[in-house]
């Protein structure tokens, strides 16, 4: 692709080539160690599902008995295969018995390594198995009855109540809307277990349950066939337990999952060890689940100013590509994230907002990137809303996004209204389709203010990207170089469920859908 | 010919003509598309009050409801003359009268501290008020001489939040709460009241509230000294926060 902005492809390389280093240090932090969800993700993926008689997921249940015997250094796979060895029962079996206390599971007899991994790879060939089928299913409605064009149109419903939700996301779907994000409860992120079930309740949005994704999927599944388009469903694969959603969202069929390296260190306050390590196990299942993933970094400008921070996105950009090259996610399936936030007063501003979207459109060619819409000028006016919004999706189509997050004439005022979303849509439809190939046609000024702008935000990115690779990603964190947010090493939630693992440490399902068999 | 005049006791709303009481309405009712919705609608908006009511547009929203824009000539009116509304009392300094305003009258530097507590994420308020950068061209209280501003972020038990007013000998606390869905945010603003109050502390700070669906009478109710609602800048916050302290004889208590 020509360059319409005239970026240095130097500046791009060097940039991208800090990038890497920077994840493969931290890729070294991560591969000497595992956390609490990240086993409990293990044993979800070996078969564990349901909870105890007060409502505690049992593979907490097990995990919690595995630290109380202090195994978590040897991973789930090797306390639950030995079990199953010693017991002959079966996972869910086994789980069920240690909440009823009539299991302590690292205190069995030992049997021998080799034949513990094979007894545990068994089972996780089934289960990563039914991964590769759910996958399967959605390939094959994506050949039968199709999808809408890009840029997706993309939607949340966050009434509180999942059964609301499907009669929202319903209307949503035969509105024209292309992907439905089910918002979760304010709060969920810092829950360090996944609650159980349907659930009716919670403020701004409802639980992420695997029952909840269930019952989502088959309504998206039913309007998909009325609608004659596959319609995609996202949840948040976030917080404290990442890659346990991750897991449930693969088993359920979800297609796009929020699922940033930095987010949660600095916007929830979660500590940086225990994100980068739970990130990668999360990525590896939404890589292999043929989820795309949606990145964070909009919300950077939520916080910071759109204009002067406007590296900093296109540096986290960088990252969160080379972290999700780690795990195994092809650059179809990295939803980049970028937001339309300038200060609407700044005159020219639009045209700003168009080289930095173009930009990321050229650095990042084959990333579906999803971009997301003004919240924080949003003003309660309903009709300069509708405008700000409009503006946004013509920068869209005209540089070729891939998810577009609609704007509400509402945002700022309450959660989406059924009518909210139509007018929405209609606005976003109308202008993908009245300027569809306005990129194709125009191209820019030599030296003008879009050209200029873009070289300018990629020459910091660049300088910012190198001087984390001389300090180390946890010390660019620590001294709040993203979003102008300080986060310490040791500070934040979940730090004790992370452990260094053992040298007999071994989780099946990295090899297994990392590709290479074992 | 000419020209009505506003009667003031008899206010209604103004469309091209004054007292023609033209008002634009924008709904959704639960009934599918159709002639049938469009008179549900007239009848629903003659019950408000509004005579000739006209859908001037309708349109089937998929799940078998209808959503519609409506005019209609409203009939009620409103006496302006007799209307009070609470307000935060008092001039608003710009930030150097402020800072000024600080040096003259308080004479040390004041403590104030934020966050966005229970379980809201949204820090875009507090951080609005708060934040060096502030907002739309209001520098926040961090950029404030002789203030010293601590925004705690988000999610912030109101527990924590009074410990750390306590560590810091806070003069001022701000809350901010964005997430109001079913009202989540009413308990959470009186446990901190209580909290306080346990602690003894209630009447040696300034508390103020602020968000979108925030305003001074509800904050007054809830027990704060002051609620501000959208548009409000730190400057704002930081005129009622510096004149309460003074005029509390909160400025030697410490």
């Amino acid at each position: 692709m020509k360059s319409k902005l005239n970026l240095d492809i130097n500046k791009i390389d060097s940039a991208r080539n800090a990038a890497r280093s920077i994840a493969e240090e931290v890729q070294e932090f991560i591969d000497r160690h595992t956390t609490s969800t990240t086993e409990r993700t293990v044993a979800r993926l070996l078969g564990i599902d349901g909870v105890d008689e007060i409502e505690k997921p049992l593979p907490n249940v097990v995990v919690d008995n595995i630290i109380e015997g202090g195994g978590l250094p040897l991973g789930a796979s090797y306390w639950i295969g030995n079990a199953m060895l010693q017991t002959g029962d079966c996972p869910q079996i086994i789980a069920e018995k240690i909440s009823r206390g009539e299991l302590d599971i690292t205190k069995l007899p030992i049997a021998d390594e080799n034949r513990i991994q094979e007894k545990v790879l068994e089972i996780a060939r089934e289960n990563v198995d039914k991964i590769a089928k759910r996958r399967d299913e959605r390939d094959n409605f994506l050949n039968t009855i199709g999808e809408g064009e890009k840029p997706y149109l993309y939607v949340i419903v966050a009434t509180g109540n999942i059964y609301e939700d499907v009669i929202q996301a319903k209307a949503a779907a035969k509105q024209g809307a292309d992907v439905i994000a089910v918002i979760r409860t304010t709060a969920q992120s810092l829950l360090d277990y996944v609650p159980y079930g349907p659930t009716t309740e919670g403020f701004g949005g409802t639980y992420a349950t695997q029952e909840n994704f269930r019952i989502m999927r088959e309504a998206l599944d039913e309007v998909g066939q009325e609608v004659g388009k596959y319609i995609r469903l996202c949840n948040y694969c976030s917080g404290l337990c990442m890659p346990e959603i991750a897991a449930m969202g693969a088993l359920e069929r979800l297609d796009v999952m929020l699922n940033d390296a930095l987010y949660g260190i600095l916007f929830r306050d979660i500590n940086m060890q225990r994100t980068l390590v739970d990130q990668y196990f999360s990525r590896i299942i939404n890589g292999f689940a043929g989820i795309i993933i949606n990145t964070g970094e909009d919300n950077y400008l939520t916080t910071a100013d759109a204009v002067e921070e406007a590296h900093t996105v296109l540096a986290s950009q960088f990252i969160n590509e080379q972290f999700a090259l780690k795990a195994g996610i092809p650059e179809e399936q990295m939803g980049l994230g970028h937001a339309f936030e300038m200060n609407p007063n700044i005159e020219n501003g639009f045209l700003w907002e168009l080289s930095q979207a173009q930009m990321a459109r050229e650095i990042f060619p084959k990333a579906p990137l999803k971009y997301m819409p003004p919240t924080k000028f949003m003003t309660g006016n309903i009709f300069k809303g509708h405008l700000q919004d409009a503006l946004f999706n013509l920068v869209s189509i005209w540089t070729n996004q891939g998810i577009q997050l609609l704007g509400m004439p509402t945002e700022a005022i309450h959660t989406p209204h059924l009518q909210d979303r139509m007018l929405s849509i209609e606005n976003a439809k109308y202008i993908f389709n009245n300027a569809r190939n306005l990129g194709d046609e125009i191209e820019f000024k030599q030296g003008g203010i879009i050209q200029t702008r873009a070289q300018e935000v990629l020459d910091k990115a660049e300088k910012l990207l190198r001087d984390i690779e001389e300090e180390g990603l946890f010390s660019t964190i620590e001294k709040g170089q993203f979003g102008g947010v300080k986060r310490p090493r040791d500070g934040g939630k979940g730090l004790e469920g992370v452990t260094t693992k053992d040298d007999k440490y071994f989780n099946p399902f990295i090899q297994l859908m990392l590709g290479g068999e074992i | 010919m000419a020209i009505e005049k506003v009667d003031l006791t008899r206010i209604k709303p103004y469309g091209d003509t004054l007292n023609d009481g033209m008002m634009q309405l924008s709904f959704t009712l639960p009934v599918p598309y159709g002639d049938e919705a469009d008179e549900a609608a007239k009848r629903l908006a003659k019950k408000m009050g509004l005579e000739e009511p006209s859908v001037v547009y309708s349109n089937d929203l998929g799940v078998g409801y209808t959503f519609f824009v409506l005019y209609g000539k409203c009939q009620h009116t409103v006496n302006y003359e007799e209307i009070e509304v609470p307000k935060v009392d008092g001039e608003v300094m710009s930030k150097y009268e402020v800072e000024d305003y600080i040096k003259e009258n308080i004479k040390r530097d004041i403590v104030i501290v934020g966050a966005c507590t229970g379980t809201d994420a949204h820090t875009v308020g507090i951080d609005a008020i708060m934040n060096m950068k502030g907002y739309d061209g209001h520098y926040g209280l961090e950029r404030y001489k002789m203030v010293e501003a601590h925004n705690l972020g988000s999610q912030v038990l109101n527990e924590e939040l009074v410990a750390k007013a306590i560590e810091l000998n806070a003069d001022a606390i701000l809350v901010s709460q964005v997430v109001t869905q079913k009202d989540v945010h009413i308990p959470n603003l009186t446990e901190l009241v209580e909290l306080l109050e346990a602690e003894g502390i209630r009447d040696k700070i300034v508390l103020v509230c602020g968000g979108p669906r925030i305003s001074h009478e509800l904050a007054k109710e809830l027990g704060y000294d002051a609620g501000f609602g959208s548009g409000s800048f730190a400057n704002n916050v930081a005129s009622f926060v510096v004149k309460e302290i003074v005029e509390r004889n909160l400025v030697n208590l410490k």
